[in-house]
């Protein structure tokens, strides 16, 4: 349906050439941007519902209190998934957690897919590619975390938090954070959580343009198949090389699904498409500065390269899956 | 009253500094508003969320602040 109101403003309205590559661009660009911002408000109503009612304080204790016998990982894992922090609050996070006596690795697991498995990626994906491939980036994320937060909690790492923080440890104390939480009901929240969804779409809305334009222009003038001459499948090499790519680079989820969406209809493997994706969400260059103030370098660089080395084999999974 | 406004710089805790600015204009609020982007001197509020609200050295509000909030926080303190 809303591919036919597309087609109509593109060919009828603008009178353009449907066999025209600047035709097809222009059509995809519309359709695509329509359909994203209302899945992207839509979800993100949902999370702003989710986060006004999430008691971090409460998974904390709770996570400290109970011994889970490893489903603490896929706690983690899944409440990192689920919450839209800002990616500023994974310093504090992480801190909070550390202070709190959670174990290391349980907060890796909440690290990794914080910024891995997020609301906005998770719009896009069910636009572009449908409820199958969207579960299995979630699931992909989350057990990603779950694993390379074990993997990360069994090497030891403590000794390479940096000095502050192992300062903040030794001091630690007992947190009253007791601040009140105004009992202001659901309807009274809504308006405040719509208006914030409408926020984060006009955020992002500059990003999903440029995605899509960029997306757009390789649909229509990148002839079919391109992609699959030079980066087949059977370049082993692919995968690794997309991902390491991707690793510094940021993009907002926004941006780069509609880049993503073009490269597989142009032949690139979807796996390989999925591991650039999450390489270049889940870790960038700005993340590692701020980690910086936590973390030593050594550690960034463990933690970062046991990650990449996870989504590497996740990529080549997922191509052998797919 | 000092108000300050915890965060690193993103997006969201730039628009939260501008909303506490429009309700303390609008509002006619005296106070001096400072926005508190050192980590050390963040973490000694001890949140675990950002961006975050504090009035008079107290944590009043963290995360997701609506204007609402933000003028309840700032009317009830003063």
């Amino acid at each position: 349906m809303l591919q036919r109101f597309a087609n109509w403003l593109a060919y009828g309205v603008l009178s353009l050439d449907a066999q025209s590559r600047l035709g097809s661009a222009v059509d995809f660009f519309i359709y695509d941007t329509i359909k994203i911002l209302i899945l992207l408000f839509i979800i993100s109503s949902i999370m702003g519902v989710i986060n006004a009612y999430f008691p971090i304080e409460r998974l904390r204790n709770y996570l400290t209190k109970h011994k889970l016998y490893g489903l603490q990982y896929l706690f983690a894992s899944c409440f990192g998934a689920i919450t839209p922090f800002c990616s500023c609050s994974s310093v504090p996070l992480f801190i909070g957690f550390v202070k709190g006596g959670i174990p290391l690795g349980v907060t890796f697991a909440f690290l990794i897919t914080s910024p891995l498995v997020n609301e906005v990626a998770v719009a896009m994906f069910l636009g572009t590619f449908g409820l199958r491939i969207t579960g299995i980036y979630v699931v992909s994320g989350i057990l990603l975390g779950m694993i390379g937060g074990f993997v990360l909690g069994k090497m030891k790492l403590e000794p390479y938090l940096s000095d502050w923080v192992k300062k903040i440890q030794q001091d630690s104390m007992a947190e009253t954070e007791q601040w009140e939480r105004d009992k202001t009901t659901f309807m009274q929240r809504l308006p405040g959580i719509i208006h914030d969804s409408w926020g984060i779409v006009k955020g992002v809305l500059l990003y999903v343009i440029i995605g899509i334009a960029i997306g757009g222009a390789i649909h229509g003038y990148v002839p079919e198949g391109f992609f699959r001459q030079h980066m087949s499948q059977s370049n082993w090499y692919a995968v690794p090389l997309s991902v390491i790519l991707g690793v510094p680079m940021y993009a907002n989820a926004a941006g780069i699904v509609p880049v993503i969406e073009v490269f597989v209809a142009k032949g690139i493997p979807i796996g390989t498409a999925l591991a650039f994706m999450m390489a270049v969400v889940g870790l960038s260059l700005p993340e590692a500065t701020l980690l910086k103030k936590v973390m030593t370098w050594k550690l960034i660089g463990i933690f970062f390269g046991t990650i990449t080395l996870f989504i590497i084999l996740s990529g080549y999974l997922f191509n052998w899956l797919l | 009253m000092v108000i300050k406004v915890l965060g690193t710089g993103c997006s969201k805790c730039k628009a939260l500094y501008a909303a506490v600015e429009k309700v303390v204009k609008e509002n006619g609020i005296n106070a001096e508003l400072i926005k508190e982007e050192d980590l050390e001197k963040i973490m000694s509020y001890h949140v675990m969320v950002l961006p975050a609200l504090v009035v008079n050295e107290k944590v009043v509000a963290k995360g997701v602040i609506s204007e609402t909030e933000i003028k309840k926080a700032l009317t009830t303190a003063e």
